[in-house]
């Protein structure tokens, strides 16, 4: 039993080393804010979670803080990463798209939602 | 085994943090540059715990939570002061 969980935490180790490394890269690679955005917190959430779980498994003993650990990073990543890009928005960084402005949806809502307020 | 892949593990994490770290000097926005920090401060919650592990240290894992949950309220206050609401 506890050889299995060795070997468990092992491919747990390296799937979450690479999906670091892949977030890292994303964030080097990619071309604009959003797309940033995506690599670097989905990636990276994986990769720690799986880093964090397979020490967890590694030694037994830990498994609660570590849960305590992953929890909190399931919880505070997209909450972070949802605050960056309403903020990368809000400061008029608005996708690149291929098709033109008209394809972003979300801009009209939000510019009507403007011209209430400065109304109101 | 295990200690060849730990070694892996903590190569692949340095080349993120490294990459991330060219991201935070070079990013044309300021969003990018917290964007970058974000990515870094979860890679180094998972390194703190790997240490944890190497050095067989439990209190390591409670730096890690901490560091997290600051990291974490730090990330959200810049963002909110970027959307001009601070």
């Amino acid at each position: 039993m506890n050889q299995l969980f060795e070997y468990i935490g092992m491919i747990l180790l390296l799937i979450g080393g690479i999906f670091l490394f892949l977030g890292g890269l994303g964030i080097f690679r990619m071309p604009d804010a959003y797309n940033r955005l995506q690599a670097g917190t989905k990636a990276t959430t994986l990769g720690g979670m799986s880093v964090i779980l397979a020490v967890g498994l590694l030694e037994p003993g830990w498994i609660i803080k570590t849960l305590v650990l992953v929890l909190f990073i399931a919880f505070s990543n997209p909450i972070s990463s949802h605050a960056l890009a309403r903020a990368n928005y809000k400061r008029k960084n608005y996708p690149y798209l291929k098709g033109g402005p008209e394809y972003d949806k979300y801009r009209e809502v939000y510019q009507n939602n403007e011209e209430e307020e400065e109304t109101a | 085994m295990l200690q060849i892949i730990i070694y892996i593990t903590l190569t692949l994490m340095a080349l993120g943090i490294l990459f991330s770290v060219i991201r935070f000097v070079k990013g044309p926005t300021a969003a990018d540059r917290t964007i970058a920090l974000d990515t870094m401060t979860t890679i180094f919650v998972a390194a703190f715990v790997l240490l944890a592990f190497i050095f067989n240290r439990f209190i390591y894992i409670d730096v890690a939570l901490v560091y997290g949950v600051l990291g974490f309220i730090g990330v959200l206050v810049i963002a909110r002061y970027l959307e001009g609401a601070l």
